[in-house]
Formats: C-alpha cells, sequence, structure tokens
C-alpha cells in the first residue's frame, strides 16, 4: 500500500491529516506492519491535552509495543473508541478506520510530505 | 547474517524478517495471530533450519552421560529425550533435545545461537571419549509442521504409518525419494512433527506441505506465543548461564544418580538452594507485562523478581508471562501479585504452568 499523496508524515511514523484547525492521527502502514498484529491501544483521553513529540498513548502488538508521540500541541477532542475491541483494525486499514486520535491543534510543527515519507523509509 | 536454504522462498512468499541468534529468520507471513490459531486448529509449518543439529557417533551414550545432565544411555532406539547441557558451575549453556538412532548414534538438537557453545563444549568432553561429534547444521533443513491436523497431513507424504509412533519418538521415512527424519516432538504445545531434510531437497518438500489446505505457513512471532502458552521455556529468557535448571522448574532432567558428569558437582549442592523460582503468571485485562517487566507483591515497593517472556496470550485472551521471582517466597498458586507495565500496576495471580494443554 502506497502512502496517501493527500497526507502528511512524522518520523515516528504516524500520519496527519489537517483539515482545519483539527488533525487526524495515525500510524502508517509501514509502521503497522513492523508492529505485527496489533492487540491493544491506549489512546489519550478526549479533553487531555498534548505536547509535541511526547508520548500519549500506546500501540501493543503480540511481540512489541509501540509508542505513539504526539505530532503537536493541542487538545483531543476524539479518540476512536472503536479500537478498543478490534485494534487489528490499524493492521487493516491503517490510513482509515485504523485512525486514532483528532486533536485541536494550536500550530502545526514541520511535516514531512509522501515522497519525502516514502524516502525516509527506504521506498 | 546467516539465512536457511529457504530464505528466498520466504522472501517470495511476503515474509518480514527478524533476527534471530544471528539468523535472519521469517517473524510472520500476514498475521501472525492468524499463524498461531492455525496451529491450535489445523497444523503450521514452520522452517526452523536455525536450531543446530549435531550428530554423535561411537562412544555416543558414554560421551552425552558425561557432557548433558541427564542419564542418555538408558534410553532406547528411536527415542527423544529433552535435556540440558551445563558448565562445571551447574549454570545451562542450552537445552536441547536428544535423539537416540542407534545404540551408538545420537542427534541433538540445540538453538541456534547455542550450537557453537554446545559444539566446543561436547567436542572438548569428546576427548575423553571413541566418539566422532559432527556438526550437520549446514546440511539439513529442519521443518516443524505442528497442530492437531499435522499427523493425517504428514502421512500422506511418507512411505511408514506415523499414527502409532508415540510422542517424543523419532523415525527413518522416505517423502518421494528423500530419506528423512521424522520426530515426533515440538515448541507449540501441539502434536507434530520435526522432519529433518537434506538440504537440497528441502524446497519441494517445504512447497508440498505448504500449499495444503489445512497448512498455514508461520514465522517466529507464532512460534514464541505458541511455546510460552505451552509453559516452554526459551533459552535467553527462561534458561541462562545465571540459571540453574533447578530454578527453572527443570531439575527433573538432571540425573544427579549418575557417576561422574560435568556440573554435577555444583548442581548437587545448587538442588537445595532455590535463589530464584519460575513461575506463571495471569494478568488483568489486555495489557502484557514482558520481558524484564518487575513484578511486585500487591503494593510492594522493592521488585521480587522480573518477567522472563509475556505477552496477551492469543488462545486464552489474557496475558501470561514467565517470571523468576525471590525463591524464598514460596508463592502458592492463586498468589496476587503486580507487573510494572511502563509505570502502571497491573493485576497478576500465579498460576500453574503450562497456561495451555492440548
Amino acid at each position: 500500500m502506497a502512502n496517501p499523496a493527500e497526507l502528511h508524515y512524522t518520523k515516528e511514523h504516524e500520519w496527519v491529516k489537517v483539515e482545519g484547525d483539527v488533525a487526524t492521527i495515525g500510524i502508517t502502514k509501514y509502521a503497522a506492519d513492523a508492529l505485527g498484529e496489533i492487540v491493544y491501544v491506549d489512546l489519550p483521553k478526549v479533553g487531555s491535552s498534548t505536547t509535541h513529540m511526547k508520548i500519549c498513548g500506546e500501540i501493543e502488538s503480540t511481540k512489541s509495543v509501540g509508542e505513539l508521540y504526539a505530532p503537536m500541541d493541542g487538545e483531543v477532542v476524539e479518540a476512536n473508541d472503536s479500537l478498543s475491541g478490534s485494534p487489528e483494525t490499524i493492521n487493516d486499514d491503517p490510513f482509515g478506520e485504523g485512525w486514532l486520535v483528532k486533536i485541536r491543534f494550536t500550530q502545526l510543527p514541520d511535516l514531512l510530505s509522501s515522497s519525502e515519507y516514502d524516502a525516509f523509509i527506504g521506498e | 547474517m546467516l539465512r536457511t536454504p529457504l530464505f528466498d522462498e520466504h522472501e517470495a512468499m511476503g515474509a518480514a524478517f527478524t533476527d534471530f541468534g544471528g539468523w535472519e529468520m521469517p517473524v510472520r507471513y500476514g498475521s501472525d495471530l492468524d499463524e498461531h490459531h492455525a496451529v491450535r486448529n489445523s497444523a503450521g509449518l514452520f522452517d526452523i533450519s536455525h536450531m543446530g543439529e549435531i550428530r554423535v557417533k561411537g562412544e555416543a551414550a558414554e560421551l552425552l552421560d558425561y557432557a548433558l545432565v541427564s542419564k542418555l544411555s538408558g534410553m532406547k532406539n528411536g527415542k527423544a529425550k529433552y535435556t540440558m547441557i551445563c558448565n562445571a558451575d551447574g549454570k545451562v549453556i542450552d537445552d536441547l533435545i536428544v535423539y537416540r538412532i542407534e545404540a551408538d548414534e545420537y542427534l541433538i538438537v540445540a538453538n541456534a545461537g547455542n550450537r557453537h557453545a554446545v559444539l566446543v563444549q561436547l567436542l572438548n568432553a569428546a576427548e575423553h571419549f571413541e566418539v566422532e561429534v559432527t556438526d550437520k547444521s549446514e546440511q539439513w533443513v529442519l521443518l516443524a509442521l505442528q497442530g492437531p491436523k499435522a499427523t493425517a497431513v504428514l502421512n500422506e507424504f511418507v512411505d511408514i504409518d506415523l499414527d502409532p509412533l508415540p510422542y517424543y519418538s523419532i523415525a527413518s521415512g522416505k517423502i518421494g525419494e528423500t530419506a528423512v527424519l521424522l520426530a515426533r516432538t515440538g515448541y507449540t504445545g501441539e502434536d507434530g512433527f520435526e522432519i529433518f531434510i537434506p538440504d537440497t531437497e528441502a524446497l519441494k518438500i517445504f512447497r508440498a506441505i505448504a500449499v495444503r489446505d489445512e497448512v498455514r505457513v508461520c514465522g517466529l512471532a507464532a512460534r514464541d506465543t505458541l511455546r510460552l502458552e505451552a509453559g516452554m521455556p526459551l533459552y535467553g529468557h527462561e534458561l541462562t548461564l545465571d540459571v540453574n535448571p533447578f530454578e527453572a522448574n527443570l531439575g527433573r532432567v538432571v540425573a544427579l544418580d549418575k557417576d561422574d558428569f560435568v556440573g554435577k558437582v555444583a548442581l548437587t549442592e545448587l538442588q537445595t538452594q532455590k535463589t530464584w523460582k519460575l513461575y506463571g503468571l495471569k494478568g488483568e485485562g489486555k495489557r502484557a507485562a514482558r520481558a524484564e517487566y518487575e513484578i511486585y507483591l500487591p503494593g510492594g515497593e522493592n521488585p521480587i523478581g522480573q518477567v522472563t517472556s509475556g505477552a496477551l496470550s492469543p488462545t486464552l485472551g489474557y496475558p501470561v508471562a514467565m517470571a523468576f521471582l525471590d525463591g524464598s517466597l514460596e508463592l502458592a498458586i492463586g498468589s496476587k501479585l503486580e507487573a510494572d507495565v511502563r509505570g502502571t500496576r497491573i493485576d497478576y495471580e500465579v498460576v500453574e504452568l503450562p497456561f495451555y494443554r492440548r
């Protein structure tokens, strides 16, 4: 699966979709594949604040634990609660149904384009 | 990194790879959970050619009685035995499966990362015996076909009837024109076989088994969760050079009544002093305590030990762990404990091992 051109990316293997002042965050297919089948997700609570590059959640597979870094300062306005019952959705549809949180941001940091992210992961 | 003769095939099948004991091995082909469940419910095929195979011929029984902790001379032809090789301090160099092929010929399967350490230990001991120790690891591919349907599937390929072969036995047979060894052993907690195949013939046999509807090709991720559920130790986790067999609940394989063997003096002392004891633990919720996470008594400030292996059990649906805990505590089944899972205390309790029994 290619990294969608309309999304932005971080070096922590997250994707960011910006709509107005709200950003939807997920992890990339590359990250989901590297983790293996995801069995547990711990997302930040709605209303909590996030700080750029601070850990705000965890994603666990049978084999490893991935930390979720907040890509930006802001406030969590929505979390994908359906993932607690079916965390494998992140593997099946990382850029769609497997989204993690929506953050109302105050400022966007520098993000990678899809082609820059492709180059970063060596594709 | 080392690669098995089937590496290109795994790559063509889309496997993800991991470094294991110096080998670039398939960790999963698709979903590791699906691979796990396939072994529990049908059959899974693993390339485990990274394992070391060492042949001992001549005064083999005498050598092994001296170099290993069990009494191997008492085995019958065609039988397998789980055992260990310890150093003079009684610490575990590796855990092994030993097969007696003939009265003067034994086959030893060692862990990938320990193959050379085992070989060196055996060669040193071999100076005292008329015996030939040969590393066959490069000449053989080792496949494991594991699961409730493994025997029925394999029976269609081989020229002998596998049904009557007991667990922990080995037999010679043929797959097509290829002479193979078929061992009813494994590392998954299911029925199944480990198949020793000359490397040049392995690809066509691997493909023929892999295409069967009942069979799913599986990587090391599934192998690890399967063996953990079955309460089987993994060297580097439950067994190390810091651990003696008694601490790992494996004192039963140590034959202290043998005349003389490497580690006997130390092991005789160690059998009564358990600094650590390996326990099975069951957790609440879905967050698993993993290797090196610390375990506490409820509300306790100081850790009483560490997890050696832990995962959310795919079969059971709750977290399971093996952990070395303070041997002086003598914790009963049902004892309540806590694991520090990255800063959060999660409730665990002591349970019987294995977690899963077929």
